[in-house]
């Protein structure tokens, strides 16, 4: 893991003391609300229904044993007991009171973390796949230049008042699990004929209310020009992008005024001025954040165990487990374990206590080298786990309720906090996840339907990435009430691919039964192991339509 | 009295001779003070006058009077539009803008370092805010990862 040094620790310091100094200034009455809410913002803090929410940055998704701990304290201290891992890989904790936000940040600086630019319309957390630096298809490891990023992009003076907000994410595997498609800075990184680190940079991707694939506009760039090339697109963004309408103010939506070539042109004309200069990467720097990236001690493992083996062929709910939340590793007899934190009706999605957080920790340490990720699915993964070691990790997982192996099947719900918290939400997201865990709480049947992704988003913000669900669920109002719109057929990671509506919304109660509608549909036309989204590109959405709404029908008739 | 500091060799400081007066509507000009005047009508008949920018106005129009110009002054018409950030970064790093380059609008202490790195060396602090306080906001921190018009070097190859 990248180690804090001089600069980074005085920068995190001085921000706390800056910060605290604004709260004083605002609760004296000298910071207006209107003044103080961009320093909060960027400093992580929104205003929720009922109280101050604090989002903590986890830079690309990476944390050690000790961090977690202190975001422990921090749950059972100042909140009341639990945190809440976000699509960002962050954590937001739903319940600060606005006085003690300083003395939080300051425990969060005491382990080199921070709250900066988690919120506001400036670059946000650099983000990257749950797996970098492990996966078995990995071509580079994308976390130094993450952390270049991250350092890059925070308090940059040019761009902290850009028109909206503005997300990258980079990743380097032959699977996308980054979502770059769907960011204003999308990077994949990958070798070039003579090993050089080439990006591929896409931009103008997002979700929210105008979702849009991004579109490439540079290929093949020398990683020498990451900088460079990201402050000549901010630069533009900044100059041009609109600032009338909160809601066009994003990225895509000047790449889709403008036209791509058009914008890219832009983009090339001002990186000309720059692209040699001092903003450059040096190989120094490379090399001195990379070597904090370097790979542990792995011992010597075979690639196989034998008592591994006999657990699985004597336990079906561990041979399950395994089969869904058990990655392949780069090191010969080492796996990544994603630890579900979507139990069903236990607690929403994403959430997790401050006593699950500390076991996370310790079996980080007790299995792995102190190393845990967070996934934008917002499950937690230990990267690092022997294959001897799965099945007592599994054994503690199932005890402290992060044992429930249904990664990537129907109940891995992704949802954001919804109406239950978000002062923006529409209609509620938890209530809803669980109503489906309810009715879909038989694991051989999930783990037949196999992979089938479940988004659900409070509102049009699409902090649930309901667009990029293979069932995609948005919380719209209607008349005051809430109502669910369904969408089918999107996807993340190469095939990515934005849901289309099936039809009109429907209440709360009926949405369970819906979805139930929709997978026997699936199980009815399903060829042999088809997955489900393949079925849905195979089939189209009017087997589903007929099947979900079939009294609309005879009336159409 | 412009409510005004600006940055010296010594270190900052408020000015309380300021000699210029912002027209914002130029209507109300009088032609025997110095003046800071609106882009369209400076460009109208280019003269010993200052020249201010909203931020919808290219700073590439004031290439051919750079020379000349006295000062010139970028508009925040809300402290959360960040556009003259990036003028002011053009100014002073691509077309070489030596000259005093004026913050005005909703200039507040909170957003005075972040001006003061893009190239800013005075600041026309809002009228209702005090430049006593806003003084305390110039110096901001002390680490900057980036580079900025003040400190073209990024921490990389400082650290």
């Amino acid at each position: 893991m990248y180690q804090y040094d001089d600069y980074d620790r005085a920068l995190v310091f001085e921000r706390v003391a800056q910060f605290r100094d604004q709260v004083e200034r605002f609760m004296a009455g000298e910071l207006s609300e209107e003044e103080f809410l961009p320093l909060r913002l960027q400093n992580g803090l929104y205003m929720q229904k009922h109280a101050y929410m604090l989002r903590v940055a986890i830079p690309y998704g990476t944390l050690s044993a000790e961090q977690m701990r202190t975001l422990a304290s921090i749950a059972s201290d100042y909140d009341r007991g639990y945190g809440h891992f976000t699509t960002r890989q962050n954590m937001q904790f739903n319940w600060i009171e606005l006085h003690e936000v300083p003395d939080i940040l300051e425990r969060l600086a005491q382990v080199n973390m921070h709250a900066i630019q988690t919120s506001g319309n400036c670059v946000r957390n650099i983000t990257t796949e749950a797996f970098a630096g492990v996966a078995a298809d990995e071509l580079i490891d994308p976390r130094p230049l993450a952390e270049i990023l991250r350092q890059w992009s925070t308090i940059n003076p040019e761009f902290l008042f850009l028109p909206r907000k503005f997300k990258i994410a980079i990743c380097s595997a032959k699977q996308d699990r980054a979502a770059i498609m769907m960011h204003d800075i999308g990077l994949y990184l990958y070798p070039g004929h003579d090993g050089q680190m080439l990006l591929r940079v896409i931009v103008g991707g997002g979700l929210g209310r105008t979702p849009i694939l991004g579109l490439q506009i540079r290929d093949g760039l020398p990683w020498q020009h990451l900088l460079s090339y990201v402050e000549a697109v901010l630069r533009v963004y900044n100059r041009h992008g609109r600032r009338d309408n909160k809601y066009k103010a994003r990225i895509k939506i000047l790449v889709k005024a403008l036209g791509i070539e058009a914008f890219a042109k832009e983009v090339e004309e001002e990186w000309q001025h720059i692209k040699d200069g001092p903003a450059q990467l040096t190989e120094d720097e490379y090399q001195r954040v990379a070597s904090a990236f370097v790979p542990p001690n792995y011992r010597t493992l075979a690639g196989t165990d034998l008592d591994f083996g006999t657990h699985l062929a004597d336990n079906p709910a561990f041979a399950r487990w395994v089969a869904r939340n058990v990655q392949p590793h780069k090191i010969p007899g080492y796996t990544s374990v994603v630890l579900s934190t979507k139990p069903g009706l236990a607690s929403p999605p994403g959430d997790v206590t401050g006593l699950q957080m500390l076991a996370v920790a310790d079996w980080s340490e007790r299995f792995g080298f102190g190393e845990i990720r967070i996934a934008h699915e917002q499950n937690i993964v230990l990267p690092d786990v022997p294959k001897s070691e799965l099945f007592a990790l599994w054994q503690l997982a199932k005890e402290q309720g992060l044992g429930a192996a249904n990664v990537g099947l129907l109940t891995d719900i992704i949802a954001c906090p919804g109406g239950d918290f978000c002062a923006l939400a529409n209609a509620k997201s938890i209530p809803i996840a669980q109503a489906i865990q309810a009715r879909f709480d038989n694991l051989d049947y999930l783990h037949d339907l196999g992979d089938i992704s479940l988004n659900i988003s409070g509102c049009m913000n699409a902090c649930g990435h309901h667009h990029i669900g293979n069932i995609g669920i948005l919380g719209v109002d209607k008349n005051g009430s809430e109502w669910y719109q369904i969408t089918l057929g999107g996807a993340q990671g190469k095939n990515s691919a934005l849901g289309k509506v099936i039809g009109p919304s429907f209440s709360a109660d009926e949405v369970p039964q819906v979805i139930e509608r929709i997978i026997g549909t699936f199980v009815r036309y399903r060829e042999a192991e088809e997955l489900f989204v393949d079925t849905v590109a195979r089939i189209g959405l009017e087997p589903f339509k007929e099947r979900v709404y079939p009294k609309a029908l005879e009336v159409s008739a | 009295m412009n409510n005004l500091l600006r940055m010296e060799e010594s270190g900052a400081r408020i000015v309380l001779d300021d000699p210029w007066t912002l027209i914002r509507s130029p209507e109300t000009a009088d032609s025997t003070e110095m003046l800071i005047l609106p882009l369209a009508h400076w460009l109208e008949s280019p003269s010993r006058h200052a020249v201010w920018l909203g931020p919808d106005d290219g700073v590439e129009s004031l290439l051919p009077w750079l020379a000349s110009l006295p000062l010139i002054a970028l508009d925040f018409p809300s402290f959360r539009d960040g556009r003259a950030y990036s003028q002011a970064y053009l100014l002073r790093s691509r077309f070489g803008w030596k000259g005093e380059l004026r913050a005005i609008g909703d200039v507040l202490r909170d957003q005075l370092s972040h001006m003061r790195q893009c190239g800013f060396d005075s600041f026309a602090v809002r009228e209702d805010k005090s430049a006593e306080d806003a003084l305390k906001g110039l110096a901001g921190m002390s680490v900057l990862y980036g580079r900025s018009v003040i400190e073209p070097r990024p921490l990389f190859r400082r650290r």
